[in-house]
């Protein structure tokens, strides 16, 4: 191809061949582009107007501009390019695009293997498996937890009631992250009320290090997210046909078999898009681990963290970084299989 | 029925426990911002103070902090609100085979945690803007890139608020105007945008506030520069100060004041529209005689 051959020679360009695999996007928008212009051509219709005879030319460019802005140069070519950049050696400014400059897979190899011993990386490995076992146990928790309420708020009572209760439900997100992660400190801390009343009652001679045995990292992983499985669910079960529930009551199910039977599968894509949001969010969480976990816990964010503020390793900070990526999405879609759900469904 | 008096019973209890979950932490931080140990204490209560609060005030590094909070907040709001609104409607007309993937290409930062987005926009833009020195020298600053990063997010939220009202939009509105010799851009301007309204001021508040308390796409985009939120985080790194207790106690009484105002705007709507019903039922029954009636007053 002329046009890397063209990029490659240009070798005091930092980037280079980099910009070769950003150009993919644009050919597929040239593709869907063509397949429109040809499918409009062969099945004529006079009532169809194109894009720019619909919005005006002013109007139509300004909405392609914004658009590509964000899902090109926000989303998509940030992406790619990490992707690229995590196949690449980690190198000192000056030897980027030199010839030293090759693709490789040590920053993947490096996350299995370590780089200095060979032995196997257990550290790295064990961080992101304690990570998505950690946000499973999180997500299961915050659904077990909020099931309830999102369940008497949807179908048991008023609309004022309702109302009252997300409000209720919205002020303390209007409190960020961090402090929220402060509050439970506060609480959970050695020195922190929950041991003063356990010590004040007699109950243990000595304060329980609540932080250090990692309760602190699941009830501030709960608690941050709370919010995000509640809405799914109350929104999920509201649309449910209360005579649905009469029926099952009237014909003589017990409660629990209610809940079995016709509720849980009717929430089902809310059940799994909450869950879904709750255990991505924990998964990349990086407060709660960072102000609340242990001091042996290591939160794969962390790792990914510290190569790019310690370190200073921004090759092997990305290779992780989708490895993490990666991980959270295959778990996702063997979930959601499981359970039969689409991903459709769950992202409306 | 003893068994439904156990049940609510039950429930009762659990809704208490759920919001003592819920407001506990944060009623505990609230006192120990008024006692005046250092190590912020609730229990025992030594004796009330403000002097918290005026250590707040005088903290250069969170009063620059909170500037640049603002500034990055209405960036994120001039960038993601149109981004979202322009996307919103290209969904609606864009050639149907691709729509699926614009769909997921758009919501996929919604699923991809902050930490990725926050390293690839500085990736990306760092080489990007340093291929030349101009660039690099204007751009290639912490609160441009937090912009970028978090735009990429939130406008996906924003998408997300104006699908929702565009699907109840009804399209007879727009032809009627288009029979009347409206031109499209007319219909854009005076039907569309006026319909849209009451999204774009709850995408814009949301925009902002998710802005203004991000964590974790804003640790690695801002560089150099801070946030209120990144000032935070390395004050509780460091330690813990009633003075942290002081500020959640500030944002938790605007956040209070804003949402009982919220509701009581609400209910005031709820009461017009109601009275409006009302008169319209009048009017009719006057048969056509709504003109005679009392001019509406202005409650």
């Amino acid at each position: 191809m002329p046009r890397s051959a063209w990029l490659c020679r240009k070798g005091n360009w930092p980037v280079s061949s980099r910009f070769v695999v950003l150009v993919v996007p644009f050919v597929i928008i040239a593709i869907f582009w063509l397949l429109a212009r040809r499918e409009a051509k062969l099945r004529h219709d006079p009532t169809h107007k194109g894009y720019f005879e619909r919005n005006g030319m002013t109007l139509g460019i300004l909405f392609i501009v914004l658009v590509a802005l964000w899902a090109l140069f926000l989303v998509v070519l940030p992406y790619l390019y990490m992707v690229v950049e995590s196949f690449h050696p980690q190198l000192p400014p000056s030897k980027r695009g030199g010839p030293e400059d090759v693709l490789t897979l040590e920053q993947y190899k490096s996350f299995f293997v370590q780089p200095v011993g060979g032995g196997l990386n257990v550290t790295h490995i064990g961080a992101l498996v304690f990570s998505i076992l950690a946000s499973i146990a999180v997500t299961a928790l915050n659904f077990a937890i909020c099931y309830p309420l999102a369940y008497y708020m949807a179908q048991s009572s008023g609309a004022q009631k309702v109302r009252l209760l997300m409000l209720a439900l919205i002020v303390p997100y209007w409190v960020n992250e961090i402090l929220r992660a402060f509050a439970l400190r506060l609480l959970l801390a050695s020195r922190g009320l929950i041991n003063q009343a356990l010590m004040g009652l007699g109950i243990t001679d000595a304060p329980i290090d609540f932080l250090g045995i990692d309760v602190g990292l699941y009830v501030g992983l709960s608690y941050a997210y709370l919010l995000i499985m509640i809405f799914p669910l109350y929104n999920a079960i509201e649309s449910l046909d209360k005579n649905q529930i009469e029926a099952a009551r009237d014909l003589g199910a017990p409660w629990w078999r209610i809940h079995r039977d016709v509720v849980i599968p009717y929430a089902k894509p809310g059940i799994a898009s909450g869950c879904t949001m709750v255990f991505m969010l924990s998964a990349g969480s990086l407060a709660a681990p960072q102000f609340l976990g242990g001091p042996r816990t290591l939160w794969f964010t962390s790792v990914i963290y510290n190569f790019f503020f310690q370190n200073f390793n921004w090759a092997r900070g990305s290779a992780y970084a989708f490895i993490l990526l990666a991980a959270c999405i295959a778990l996702v879609m063997l979930m959601l299989r499981l359970f039969k759900v689409s991903l459709g469904e769950t992202i409306k | 029925m003893k068994s439904a008096w156990v049940m609510k019973g039950m429930l009762g209890f659990y809704i208490l426990l759920f919001f003592l979950y819920l407001f506990g932490p944060l009623i505990v931080m609230g006192i120990t911002a008024f006692n005046t140990p250092s190590y912020p204490q609730a229990y025992p209560f030594e004796a009330f103070t403000l002097d918290w609060f005026v250590k707040l005030w005088n903290d250069r590094n969170m009063m620059q902090g909170l500037q640049n909070s603002f500034i990055i907040g209405l960036g994120v709001v001039a960038l993601s609100v149109p981004a979202g609104l322009a996307a919103s409607i290209i969904m609606s007309q864009i050639y149907h085979r691709a729509r699926g993937l614009f769909y997921l290409v758009t919501i996929s930062p919604l699923l991809t945690p902050g930490v990725i987005i926050g390293i690839s926009t500085v990736i990306f833009w760092k080489d990007v803007l340093g291929v030349t020195e101009v660039t690099k020298a204007i751009f290639y600053k912490g609160v441009v890139l937090t912009i970028l990063g978090q735009s990429s997010f939130i406008s996906a939220y924003c998408l997300l608020i104006f699908m929702a009202r565009l699907t109840r939009f009804d399209r007879a509105q727009e032809e009627a105007a288009l029979d009347l010799g409206a031109s499209y851009p007319q219909v854009f301007w005076h039907i569309l945008l006026p319909y849209m309204k009451p999204a774009i001021v709850s995408a814009v508040v949301i925009a902002f506030l998710s802005s203004f308390e991000n964590y974790n796409t804003t640790t690695f985009a801002i560089l150099a520069d801070k946030t209120l939120v990144t000032v935070l985080a390395g004050q509780v790194r460091q330690g813990t100060t009633p003075a942290l207790s002081a500020l959640a106690v500030i944002i938790i009484g605007i956040s209070l004041f804003g949402a009982i105002t919220y509701e009581i705007l609400k209910r005031r709507e709820k009461k017009r529209a109601e009275q409006a019903q009302k008169r319209a039922l009048v009017a009719e029954r006057g048969d056509g005689q709504g003109d005679a009636l009392p001019a509406p007053s202005s409650a």
